[in-house]
């Protein structure tokens, strides 16, 4: 069990139903993530990964319960648990028309640094993520691969504490799934707790040492990978996820 | 103010990189403002200096006919052709058709008897009346039949009006001095002489014409006058095509949802769109300003001349640009899609345009219509571009309009405040 101070996030009782939609709903969910654990939330497609990363987020407003950010609530501190964490989101959430350099000077803005800050973190991370030679041109004309990379910068930016990532590599050549999974491991060793949702279960598994699988609003399993593999008598993440949610079809409607 | 800043100029550098909105917002006022100014400077020329042309075909042999050709001639609106008397209707709209004139006038056979018989009629009762014998009494002088007036239908009803006063003043004319003649000579047993029938007929007196100013020092308006402040509104509305549809687009996409994870309110960019596209609108008024002041005599039509209150002219442009963008921003916040926030806002400001008075003026709309124009925020602007460019006035004169402006400008941005709350966004 880990302690609640040692928590990156801790969702208690969480109740959450879509108004006017009789689909997804949460009741009484729990989780809990410790603070620098590389943690993948799992499930298939219209169980409610987006929806529970976009509450941590403070994108929905949860019905019942609490989600707490390093122990703010995300409910009644918006704005302070805001600075902690940076959400790279599944659609690409930058200005097309703008260049890297120009998203990140907006964006870092927005986040709270100082133009000095904005000016060091913009080289560093255009030089990490392989963006540099393509510094003042506009994303509109960039590969999937490359607004990618971009879309990870923006969202590591202020340097959070926790990143949350809604399947960051989806569309992405090999090259570049290998260049951001590094640098999010890169970034772990740091001390940035990371929660990641992703439908590359191959790809987790080299990542995540904390696993939850998520179906129907509901969590089924959460421990170490190795745990739950072990426990459940499988050879892989894929094995294990098949087994636990099934192999039929999911129309997410 | 970091933040703020930071905005502007990413607002700024997005809207540089939008070729299709900047041309709505620049050269599509432009072009609608010469279009606008020279279609109505060529009615004006139309009329004034070039004169309509008007096909007569005169069916009367006497001279009652002969003189109100000279009238109309004369009345200085008209370039008069002639047509055989024996022309019937379809040669005459032919003729119409061919000499591309939009007006055609017969004048009926026995035109002169009965005005002579008329006239000896009024002028018969006038000496009675008198208590003088009158042997030129006529029991039934009858009416005079009317004189035929066609007309192309693209002529417009103002325009036709007017061409029918001038015809009646030409009428009239003719029927006064022929009524002027019979009096005379029932009087004195001679004609009248030609200097005393000049005298009475053509000594009227002068109209000086003055425009009302504040200033006293006005010049004739002109349609440059008329026309720039009016479209210079149309274009800070037209806003909306770039600024409501910018509003919805960060609303639908990614960014959006990056921006309501970071410690800033979204508030920082709405003002920050306010202030970028503000100076976008006062950009317009000076670009379509300097064409009329420059750009317009080298085109061959009236110059602009600008108010002498050159900071109240800012003021009105900064204030009428605000509510510009304020109604674009409400309508971009209450759209779901970009083609909601173009259709919408494109049909909205056209009815703002005419209600408020760019397309027809308020003087010339009904009661109701007038109460409506109170509503449309161009009315105001319109109103208060006016009492600089027309009247003379100063900012001081037109605080009347500026201030319902402003209060539809909050009014604007409460209901978007409303709106970004009940969505969520704020």
């Amino acid at each position: 069990m880990v302690a609640t101070d040692a928590l990156a996030v801790h969702i208690a009782n969480l109740g959450f139903h879509y108004p006017g939609n009789d689909g997804l709903t949460f009741s009484n969910l729990n989780l809990k993530v410790g603070k620098g654990e590389r943690f993948g939330l799992f499930g298939p497609n219209g169980a409610g990964k987006t929806t529970l990363l976009s509450l941590m987020a403070g994108l929905l407003s949860a019905d019942e319960g609490s989600i707490h950010l390093l122990g703010l609530d995300v409910g009644k501190h918006n704005k302070e648990v805001n600075k902690l964490f940076g959400f790279v989101p599944q659609d690409f959430s930058f200005y097309e028309e703008l260049s890297p350099v120009e998203n990140m000077e907006f964006f870092g803005a927005w986040s709270g640094l100082t133009s000095h800050q904005i000016k060091t973190r913009t080289g560093e991370l255009l030089h990490i993520l392989g963006l540099e030679n393509v510094r003042n041109k506009p994303v509109d004309k960039f590969s999937g691969g490359m607004k990618r990379r971009v879309n990870l910068a923006i969202g590591v930016m202020h340097n959070p504490a926790i990143l949350i990532l809604d399947e960051p590599t989806v569309g992405v050549d090999v090259q570049t799934r290998h260049a951001i999974i590094n640098y999010l491991m890169e970034l772990n060793k740091k001390g940035t707790t990371l929660i990641y949702t992703s439908h590359q279960l191959s790809e987790a598994e080299g990542l995540c040492q904390q696993v939850a699988l998520i179906d129907d609003g509901q969590i089924i399993v959460q421990d170490s990978l190795t745990e739950l593999l072990k426990e459940h008598r499988q050879e892989s993440l894929e094995e294990l996820f098949l087994n636990l949610t099934g192999k039929a079809y999911r129309n997410d409607v | 103010m970091f933040k703020l800043w930071a905005t502007i100029v990413k607002d700024f550098r997005v809207l540089v990189r939008d070729g299709i909105g900047l041309s709505l917002m620049f050269v599509m006022p432009v072009v609608l403002v010469v279009v606008v100014t020279d279609i109505q400077n060529s009615t004006f020329a139309l009329i004034n200096k070039n004169k309509m042309p008007i096909l007569i075909c005169n069916r009367d042999t006497g001279e009652s006919s002969v003189q109100l050709i000279e009238a109309i001639n004369k009345i200085g609106m008209f370039k008069v052709f002639r047509l055989p008397e024996n022309q019937d209707v379809e040669s005459i709209t032919g003729a119409m058709k061919q000499r591309d004139a939009l007006l055609g006038i017969v004048i009926p056979g026995d035109f002169t008897r009965k005005v002579k018989a008329k006239s000896k009629n009024v002028a018969g009762k006038a000496l009675t009346s008198f208590g003088l014998q009158a042997d030129t009494v006529q029991k039934n002088a009858g009416d005079i039949d009317p004189l035929t007036l066609y007309y192309n239908p693209v002529l417009q009803e103002q325009l036709r009006f007017s061409v029918q006063g001038g015809l009646r003043t030409a009428l009239q004319l003719v029927e006064s001095r022929e009524t002027l003649r019979s009096l005379y000579f029932s009087i004195n047993e001679k004609p009248l002489p030609a200097k005393l029938e000049d005298e009475m007929l053509n000594n009227k007196a002068a109209i000086n014409e003055i425009p009302v100013s504040k200033n006293g020092t006005l010049s004739a308006p002109n349609a440059a006058q008329h026309n720039v402040p009016a479209w210079t509104i149309f274009a800070m509305f037209f806003v909306i095509m770039s600024l409501g549809g910018s509003v919805v687009r960060e609303k639908v996409s990614g960014s959006f949802i990056r921006l309501k994870t970071l410690p800033t309110n979204y508030l920082v960019g709405l003002l920050s769109k306010q202030i970028t596209y503000v100076a976008v609108t006062v950009l317009q008024a000076a670009v379509i300003f300097s064409l009329g002041i420059w750009i317009f005599p080298l085109m061959g039509l009236p110059s602009l001349n600008i108010p002498l209150d050159i900071p109240g002219l800012f003021v009105v442009t900064l204030i009428c640009g605000w509510c510009a963008v304020s109604y674009a921003i409400c309508v971009g916040v209450f759209a779901e899609t970009h083609q909601q926030s173009n259709g919408f806002g494109a049909i909205s400001i056209v009815i703002l345009a005419a209600i408020g008075g760019l397309m027809v003026p308020s003087f010339a709309m009904d009661t109701s219509l007038k109460t409506w124009s109170n509503f449309s925020p161009m009315h105001w602007c319109l109103q208060a571009y006016y009492g600089l460019f027309l009247e003379g006035g100063r900012l001081r004169d037109v605080l009347g309009n500026l201030i319902p402006l402003i209060l539809i400008t909050l009014a604007l941005q409460l209901i978007t405040f409303f709106g970004l709350k009940r969505k969520n966004l704020i």
